[in-house]
């Protein structure tokens, strides 16, 4: 059963998404490859979200299947076909098993357990992909296209150049549309439509998950867990499918990101990246449906712009003010922007954490109630 | 044999490290019960300290040496720190101890830095989920680490020891083996030895201090000996002092093994809580155990001899993994870990 107010909420998303380079001209976030990213970490966070936010289990080892995810996408790319579908279905097959074996056994314990197992986990897979597995990962160089590669469905051409990745020969890289409205030069390129209609149904499945029984029994895990196992119920095969769920977005997050660039290093294995989800779902809003996907926006969006702010930016913002001020308020606001973004975006965090454990969605909603309350004192009702 | 000896040596010194930042991660979390993801920042704080002092010493009165020229042809300028200008010949032993020196300073900014902490932020998260103290102490190793860059740029910068202590020392005569056979470097020594003091440091203060013994009581049963009238509260946030006290000194004495950069706290994290886990949750002894246990694990693990072995046998090489793996399994056969009791932590 879908409710109305979600399919409302869908269709408007879907608007949004699908007018995206329209709407974030204004930003300046409108070319191809940040928008990309934004639907590609959407994704990912999305599927965070269902383990996360439904049953509480913090994990922080979820860069690992995004990484396995690229590997698996790479090698599709290198030994069949540079046409994104096997590629993105092998990302997802690889990525599904993977976590099933890392969540059967890290889910053998709960809270922080759980939390240091999936750390060690996505530490040990980075590891390996720097040593062990050096045959499929290419270790410290990265993963990446050649000019002999067999390349099975292609056929053998006669190349000079790399080909690139392709959906049934739309190529994901091309501008299909250039068209200029409102002054501003708008790209509309085949990658980010891929991206957006996976992330489009990638909402639409977690919707389904939130309002299904099975997504209850989530919440219930996180709500009491003892009571849960007490009224007969194992709880763990319930928490094995979110891992796998969520393990199995974030590989096609990780095949996404390896058609958008065809070259794949371990670094993306690391667990600090695995940490940045944890960021995103946390500042967007744990366990509501459009959270994580705003925190993805907000986290990639400012990386982008704000790490692009150097000193000279700012002494421009406060160049109407006297000198003193001037040099006084950029020497406190320089810190924070450009190399600094990850101060700002770390305390943000901890801002979040300590005052707002809801995330953005949860303060918006708050100021918007506070608004309505302040309308209906006005007219003293 | 010498081999394997000198092994256990190389093992010995990251062994250490793990086990002091071990064991401030048991003190907080059975005191205070919180997972503390910031406790490796509290390490690299600790080593930028040194920095800092080491930096506070090199401050020099510069004089224009009017004899000499340098290679432009300008007058030459001569570089005097203050310390030395000051103390004389003093001056220069202060600077050659600078590591050892800077312990001082450490210590009372690492119990300052801690009660902070404690006070400020994690004394309100004890009624909070799991999952937020990670997050929150994750989100202030960030602020921390970040803090540091800032003020120190993402370059490592070598702090130097004591000159007496540069030398290698021989250490395989002492033990009947052929000279030249086992030569170790004389800081990592000091190093070991330096836990060694502090690990029994610690213990004894726990074991034969009156405070130890209500810290030891509260960590068994919180509820009771606060009813029987004792601030436990204010001995918990005392000990968290300590035990940021202890991962600081183990980040002042590390700068002479490595040189530290902003993110040595976050690469010693992941390590210091799988040995937390292994030694066993809420246990100092299994802590330091295991500390020096995947110490000298680690480093037999990268051993040629060992490697060859492996590789004999047809598996890669796991040098890298070798921790990971023994925490795998050793958590999934005995979930309480090495030492652990019984019944904590163990869901």
């Amino acid at each position: 059963m879908v409710r109305f107010n979600d399919k409302l909420t869908l269709l408007i998303f879907t608007a949004l998404v699908l007018a995206a380079p329209l709407i974030l001209a204004p930003t300046g976030a409108a070319y191809p490859d940040l928008m990309q990213r934004f639907a590609i970490y959407g994704i990912f966070a999305i599927g965070f979200n269902i383990l996360f936010g439904l049953t509480g289990y913090l994990s922080f080892g979820h860069a690992a299947f995004l990484g396995v995810g690229s590997y698996a996408a790479m090698w599709m790319f290198k030994l069949l076909s540079m046409n994104i579908i096997p590629a993105l279905i092998l990302s997802v097959i690889i990525a599904g098993l993977f976590s099933l074996v890392i969540g059967y056994i890290s889910l053998r314990r709960s809270g922080i357990y759980f939390s240091i197992l999936t750390l060690a986990f996505a530490e040990m897979s980075y590891k390996m992909a720097y040593s062990v597995l050096t045959p499929l990962t290419n270790g410290e160089t990265g993963l990446q296209l050649a000019l002999d590669d067999p390349r099975i469905l292609d056929g053998v051409q006669a190349q000079d150049s790399l080909p690139s990745t392709n959906l049934f020969g739309f190529e994901m890289k091309e501008v299909f549309w250039n068209p200029h409205i409102f002054g501003y030069d708008l790209q509309f390129n085949y990658g980010y439509y891929v991206c957006a209609i996976l992330l489009i149904l990638s909402f639409y499945i977690a919707m389904r998950i939130f309002r299904s029984p099975f997504g209850l029994m989530l919440r219930a895990v996180k709500t009491n867990q003892t009571r849960l196992n007490y009224t007969g119920i194992s709880s763990r095969p319930y928490t094995l499918a979110a891992f796998v769920i969520s393990g199995m977005f974030a590989g096609l997050a990780g095949g996404l990101l390896a058609t958008m660039d065809p070259s794949v290093g371990a670094e993306r294995m690391q667990w600090t990246v695995g940490g940045e989800v944890v960021l995103m779902v946390v500042l967007g809003g744990m366990g509501t449906l459009i959270g994580p996907f705003l925190g993805a926006i907000f986290i990639k969006y400012f990386e982008n712009i704000f790490s692009k702010i150097n000193e000279g930016v700012v002494h421009g913002w406060f160049a109407y003010l006297p000198d003193w001020a001037d040099n006084l308020l950029a020497a406190i606001v320089s810190p924070f922007v450009g190399k600094g973004w990850h101060l700002t975006l770390g305390l943000l965090f901890m801002i979040v954490v300590i005052f707002l454990p809801g995330g953005l969605v949860d303060g918006g909603r708050r100021l918007f109630r506070w608004v309505i309350r302040a309308d209906k004192k006005d007219i003293g009702v | 044999m010498d081999a394997i000896f000198l092994q256990i040596l190389n093992g010995l010194d990251k062994g250490s490290a793990y086990a002091l930042i071990a064991l401030g991660l048991t003190l907080i979390f059975g005191t205070l019960g919180v997972v503390n993801f910031a406790h490796g920042a509290l390490f690299m704080v600790g080593a930028f300290i040194a920095v800092t002092f080491s930096k506070v010493l090199e401050i020099s009165k510069v004089t224009v040496d009017p004899d000499k020229v340098d290679f432009l042809g300008n007058p030459a300028k001569i570089k005097v720190p203050y310390v030395v200008d000051w103390f004389g010949s003093f001056g220069d032993w202060i600077i050659d101890y600078t590591i050892p020196i800077s312990l001082l300073f450490a210590i009372p900014v690492m119990i300052l830095i801690g009660v902070i902490m404690e006070r400020g932020l994690i004394r309100h998260f004890y009624h909070r989920p799991h999952a937020d103290q990670i997050l929150v102490t994750f989100g202030l190793a960030i602020v921390m680490g970040e803090l540091i860059k800032l003020w120190f740029g993402s370059e490592s910068i070598p702090v130097h020891v004591p000159e007496a202590y540069k030398s290698a020392l021989d250490i395989g005569v002492w033990f009947g083996f052929e000279p030249g056979s086992v030569i170790y470097p004389n800081w990592r020594l000091v190093y070991f030895f330096f836990s060694v003091i502090v690990l029994s440091g610690v213990f004894a203060f726990l074991r034969f201090t009156t405070f130890g013994m209500v810290v030891r009581a509260g960590m068994a049963d919180r509820e009771t000996v606060g009813l029987l009238g004792i601030n436990i509260n204010k001995r918990f946030t005392i000990m968290f002092g300590i035990a940021a006290a202890v991962a600081g000194t183990a980040g002042v004495m590390y700068t002479g093994v490595n040189k530290p950069v902003f993110h040595m706290g976050m690469d010693f994290l992941v390590l210091s809580f799988v040995v937390v886990v292994v030694g066993g949750m809420g246990s100092l002894r299994g802590a330091v155990a295991a500390g020096f246990l995947l110490g000298i694990l680690e480093s037999f693990a990268s051993m040629p001899l060992v490697k060859d072995a492996i590789a004999a046998i047809g598996l890669p090489s796991i040098d890298q993994i070798i921790i990971y793996l023994v925490a795998v399994v050793i958590l999934l056969v005995r979930p309480r870990g090495l030492m652990g009791k019984a019944g904590v932590m163990e869901d």
